[in-house]
C-alpha cells in the first residue's frame, strides 16, 4: 500500500494521467456559447420577466381577484380595482417592484385566468432603480409584445398542470 | 556625437530583442488563457480580433487608461520603483539568450551565471512592492513569494551545476553545441523534471502561486497595485516565465538546435527551433496551471528543501563521479 503510493509519487502517475486528461479534454467541443450572440435553451416554465395578458379580443384577462398579491412573499404586488361601468372587475393600478421580486413564480401559479405570466425574458437591465418598479402599463405592453411566446410556453406545459 | 552613433551601430539591436519579446509576451498570456479556457470547456477570449488574439492589447490599453491609486500610507518611491524593477529584470536577462548561433545579443562568456543573477534579482520586485504597499496582504505575499524563490533557486542552482559539468563553458551557445549529439534532456531527466517544477515555483505559477494566492492573500504583492502599474507586474510574470522556458530549453531541449540532423530538419534556421520549444515548455507550464490545485505553504518547503535540494545535490555528485571515471569529462575554456 505505501510502497505503491511512493512509486506513484516519484513518476507522477497521478499528474501524467491528469495531463493526458487535459490534452484530451482540450479537443472536445466547448460548453460554453458566445451568450450576446448565441443563447441557451429555456424550458418553458422559465420564470423571467412579468407581463400581463389579454384576450384575443383586446380585452385584459385580469379580473382584479389579488391572489397573486395575496400570495406574493415578497409582498411585491400592489393592486387597486374598482367595478367597470359594464359591471366587470378591473384593476386600475397593478404594480410589481421587480427589486423586491424573487420570481418565485407563484403569481403566475395563483392566477386563475393565466392573466400574470412570467416569460422567457430574462435582458431587463436598467440604469435606475425607478425603470424597476413596473406598472400596469408597462405590464400589459410586455403581455403585448411578448404574448406570442407566451402563449406557445403555456400550451406546451398545460400538459404537466 | 559618440552617442548618436553609438546609438546607430549598437543600441538599436535591442529593439529588434525587446519588440518581439513584448509581442510574443501579449501573444503567449492570450495562448495561456485559450489552453486554461479550453481544459475547462470554455472558449475563452475570442472576440478581439482573429480568435481574440488581440485580446491582450485590449487589456494592456484599459489598463493605461485606468487610474493608478497609491495608498497614502505607502512608500511612494519604493512603490513605484517596484513593477518597473520587475519588468525591467525580467527584459535584462533576454539580452544573452542564443536564438541561433548569431542571433544573440551579447554573447558572453558567463551567460548562465549573468541569466541565473537577473532572474535571481526578480524577487527584489516583489518583496519590494509587497513592502511598499505597507498593508497586511501584500507583505504577507512578499515574504511567501521571497522564502519559495530563494528556497527554489537553491535546486535551480545545483542543477544548472549538473549541466555545467556535462559541458565545461558559462557560453549559453556552448552549452547549446555540447547538446549536439544528445539533449541532456535524455541522461539528466530526472533533472529537466526537477528543473521544470522548479521554474513553475520560481515564476509564482501554479501550483505554487502561494504569493498571489487569491483565495487566501487577495491578490499577494499586488493588492494596492493597479492600472499601468498592475500591468507591468503582469508583463514582468510572463517575460520571467518565457524567460525559464528558453533556459530550459537551451539547458535541456538542445536551444536552436534541430532535433535530428537531416534533411528536412536542419534546413529549418535555428531560431525556428529555438521559439519551437519555447512554445512547447511554455504549453506544458499553462497545462500544469489548469490540471493541479495549490499547494499549502509547509508543503511547498517540504519539497524543495527536503526534497529537491538532496535528489539534485545527489544528482551533482552522480554526475561528476560518472565523468571522472570515465575519463569524460570536459576540458574547460
Amino acid at each position: 500500500m505505501k510502497i505503491n503510493r511512493i512509486i506513484k509519487t516519484i513518476f507522477m502517475s497521478d499528474f501524467i494521467s491528469a495531463l493526458f486528461l487535459a490534452i484530451k479534454t482540450i479537443f472536445k467541443s466547448k460548453k460554453t456559447i458566445n451568450y450576446p450572440f448565441e443563447k441557451g435553451k429555456l424550458s418553458p416554465r422559465f420564470r423571467g420577466e412579468h407581463a400581463l395578458r389579454r384576450y384575443p379580443n383586446g380585452e385584459e384577462r385580469c379580473i382584479a381577484c389579488k391572489l397573486c398579491e395575496a400570495v406574493c412573499p415578497a409582498q411585491a404586488i400592489t393592486i387597486e380595482s374598482e367595478a367597470r361601468d359594464d359591471g366587470s372587475r378591473k384593476t386600475t393600478r397593478y404594480d410589481i417592484d421587480m427589486l423586491k421580486c424573487i420570481y418565485c413564480g407563484l403569481c403566475e401559479e395563483s392566477c386563475p385566468v393565466d392573466a400574470i405570466v412570467q416569460g422567457p425574458n430574462f435582458e431587463f437591465a436598467t440604469e435606475t432603480r425607478e425603470e424597476l418598479y413596473y406598472n400596469k402599463q408597462k405590464l400589459l405592453e410586455n403581455g403585448d409584445k411578448w404574448e406570442n411566446a407566451l402563449a406557445e410556453n403555456i400550451k406546451s406545459d398545460s400538459a404537466f398542470r | 556625437m559618440t552617442y548618436i552613433s553609438i546609438f546607430f551601430t549598437e543600441i538599436y539591436k535591442i529593439f529588434f530583442l525587446l519588440i518581439p519579446v513584448l509581442v510574443s509576451i501579449a501573444l503567449i498570456v492570450w495562448l495561456d488563457r485559450k489552453i486554461w479556457a479550453s481544459v475547462q470547456s470554455r472558449k475563452g477570449p475570442n472576440v478581439v480580433g482573429p480568435f481574440g488574439l488581440f485580446q491582450t492589447l485590449a487589456d494592456a490599453l484599459k489598463y493605461i487608461f485606468k487610474e493608478i491609486i497609491i495608498p497614502s500610507s505607502a512608500n511612494k518611491i519604493i512603490f513605484i520603483l517596484a513593477p518597473v524593477i520587475t519588468l525591467t529584470l525580467s527584459l535584462v536577462a533576454w539580452a544573452v539568450i542564443p536564438f541561433s548561433e548569431q542571433m544573440v545579443l551579447s554573447d558572453i562568456n558567463v551567460g548562465i551565471l549573468y541569466l541565473f543573477a537577473a532572474s535571481s534579482l526578480s524577487v527584489y520586485g516583489i518583496i519590494m512592492g509587497g513592502w511598499a504597499s505597507n498593508s497586511k496582504y501584500p507583505f504577507l505575499g512578499a515574504i511567501r513569494s521571497a522564502a519559495q524563490m530563494i528556497s527554489y533557486e537553491v535546486s535551480i542552482g545545483i542543477i544548472i551545476i549538473n549541466v555545467l559539468l556535462c559541458v565545461g563553458s558559462l557560453n549559453l551557445n556552448k552549452i547549446v553545441l555540447a547538446q549536439e549529439n544528445v539533449w541532456f534532456v535524455f541522461p539528466l531527466f530526472p533533472m529537466f523534471v526537477i528543473f521544470f517544477i522548479s521554474s513553475l515555483a520560481e515564476t509564482n505559477r501554479p501550483p505554487f502561486d502561494l504569493p498571489e494566492a487569491e483565495s487566501e492573500l487577495v491578490a499577494g504583492y499586488q493588492t494596492e497595485y493597479s492600472g499601468m502599474m498592475y500591468a507591468m507586474f503582469w508583463l514582468g510574470e510572463y517575460a520571467n516565465i518565457l524567460l525559464l522556458c528558453a533556459l530550459g530549453s537551451i539547458l535541456f531541449l538542445g536551444g536552436w538546435l534541430s532535433p535530428i540532423d537531416i534533411y528536412p530538419f536542419n534546413i529549418l534556421p535555428g531560431v525556428f527551433w529555438m521559439i519551437f520549444k519555447i512554445l512547447f515548455l511554455f504549453i506544458l507550464f499553462s497545462l500544469v496551471k489548469t490540471i493541479v490545485p495549490r499547494y499549502r505553504f509547509d508543503q511547498l518547503m517540504r519539497l524543495g528543501w527536503k526534497i529537491f535540494l538532496p535528489l539534485s545535490l545527489t544528482w551533482v555528485v552522480l554526475t561528476a563521479s560518472f565523468l571522472f571515471f570515465t575519463g569524460t569529462l570536459p576540458s574547460t575554456g
